[in-house]
């Protein structure tokens, strides 16, 4: 049985109709071609699907397409300021060699963004407890946790 | 995962009637592990009947000496919510540190109490604050709502609405969380109330359960070292890849301590 969904995507208005079992992951990739929100695990651990939903972070793995009625769903796509650039918290991955990779990235920056907007100026230990639900098999976070704190500054700065 | 019918309950009063209506339904709250389970087809529902939209089960407030949290209410809001911060600070924590970042801004109070996962945080909070689950129908005493591993006192049908909280003077929850699930490996909370303390653990047997022994010792002076003599008895606790009966043991004795040392 179709479910009829309308909901606003990078800020966009998105109307579908999908099944009730339609994964939000499967949604936006196989739906929308935004192939950008990564299915790592598929079971809700390692963070590469994270999203925001009406600026939260969730996985999207682990959620529904239909639980996101009428919601403002924000993906990597969306958080640059225009084509061809880069949001600051995306150059700061870059500066600072924050992926190796490159697969957990879109997962990392999305949390990112929600992990900032609680913590402006994120000290280490709130970083790493912070990317409690990220999970990166190659760079030892290190240079992540770096890429966070720059990315904080340029924001907040 | 298997097709199933979907739901969007407009009240309370609807999803009680979906409820009714359907053959084999299951609510969805914030589906942080319903979802999960039915992805591994370890449940196949044949309705999900969503409460996301049920406006009753909203919001955190005081009624005197009670803290009411909706059962729609998520981790996240529990964790940065004012209100709890300054009744039940441990309680904040303990959101805090329910499962991930992601899952804290999705999971709700309510499905997680409903799910009564052996391991999770929450059924610790209720059981040592005396807690007491408001349902659609009835009001049920913490004590009698958790009944081992993921069974609870609720009905066929019956909807979780709020938990209400017995304000302590002083509570801590001391968590030892497996490293991969963020599940408690062993999670000990101490509430230090009006009617003498209480010590709920979760994680470490087969449900929450309350250890009388340290409950007895610390009501009779409440300090670290009066749970030296304690005995924790591990027969009845689990064993498993992740730890033994024994070891768990252990950190119920070091969980409970640490909370002691935080409260006094």
């Amino acid at each position: 049985m179709l479910v009829k969904l309308s909901l606003s995507v990078n800020g966009k208005p998105v109307s579908a109709e999908v099944e009730g079992r339609t994964l939000l992951v499967d949604f936006l990739r196989e739906h929308l071609r935004l192939t950008g929100t990564h299915v790592g695990c598929d079971t809700a651990q390692c963070g590469a699907c994270t999203v925001h939903i009406d600026g939260m972070a969730v996985k999207s793995c682990n959620l529904l397409a239909v639980q996101a009625e009428g919601a403002s769903v924000l993906t990597i796509e969306g958080v640059a300021p225009a084509e061809g650039e880069l949001h600051p918290m995306q150059e700061a991955f870059r500066q600072h060699h924050g992926l190796q990779c490159g697969f957990c990235t879109p997962g990392m920056v999305m949390s990112a963004l929600d992990l900032v907007k609680q913590h402006p100026d994120p000290s280490e230990e709130e970083v790493r407890a912070g990317l409690d639900g990220n999970l990166c098999r190659c760079t030892g976070y290190q240079n992540i946790v770096a890429a966070i704190r720059a990315g904080a500054r340029a924001l907040h700065g | 995962m298997h097709s199933f019918i979907f739901h969007r309950a407009t009240s309370l009063a609807d999803a009680a009637k979906l409820l009714k209506q359907a053959e084999d339904p299951r609510l969805l709250a914030g589906g942080q592990t319903l979802i999960a389970a039915m992805k591994l087809r370890l449940v196949a529902p044949t309705e999900l009947v969503d409460l996301s939209g049920v406006a009753e089960l909203a919001g955190i407030r005081r009624e005197g000496a009670s803290l009411v949290i909706g059962a729609s209410v998520r981790h996240s809001e529990v964790a940065a919510s004012d209100l709890v911060r300054k009744s039940i600070p441990a309680l904040a924590a303990l959101a805090g540190g329910i499962g991930d970042r992601m899952v804290r801004n999705r999971g709700t109070l309510g499905g997680s109490v409903a799910n009564n996962d052996p391991a999770a945080d929450y059924p610790a909070a209720l059981l040592a604050l005396d807690a007491t689950v408001h349902t659609d129908r009835r009001v049920i005493a913490a004590a009698d709502f958790f009944r081992g591993m993921y069974e609870t006192a609720l009905e066929s049908g019956e909807i979780i609405t709020a938990v209400h909280f017995a304000v302590p003077q002083a509570a801590a929850y001391e968590k030892f969380p497996n490293p991969a699930s963020r599940y408690a490996l062993v999670g000990v909370f101490v509430a230090r109330t009006d009617t003498g303390v209480r010590v709920a653990v979760t994680g470490a047997g087969p449900g929450v359960f309350r250890q009388a022994a340290m409950e007895q010792a610390l009501s009779r002076h409440f300090a670290v070292a009066s749970l030296d003599p304690v005995e924790v008895p591990a027969e009845t606790l689990n064993t498993d890849m992740h730890a033994s009966a024994a070891y768990r043991a252990h950190l119920v004795r070091v969980g409970a301590q640490r909370a002691v040392a935080r409260i006094a």
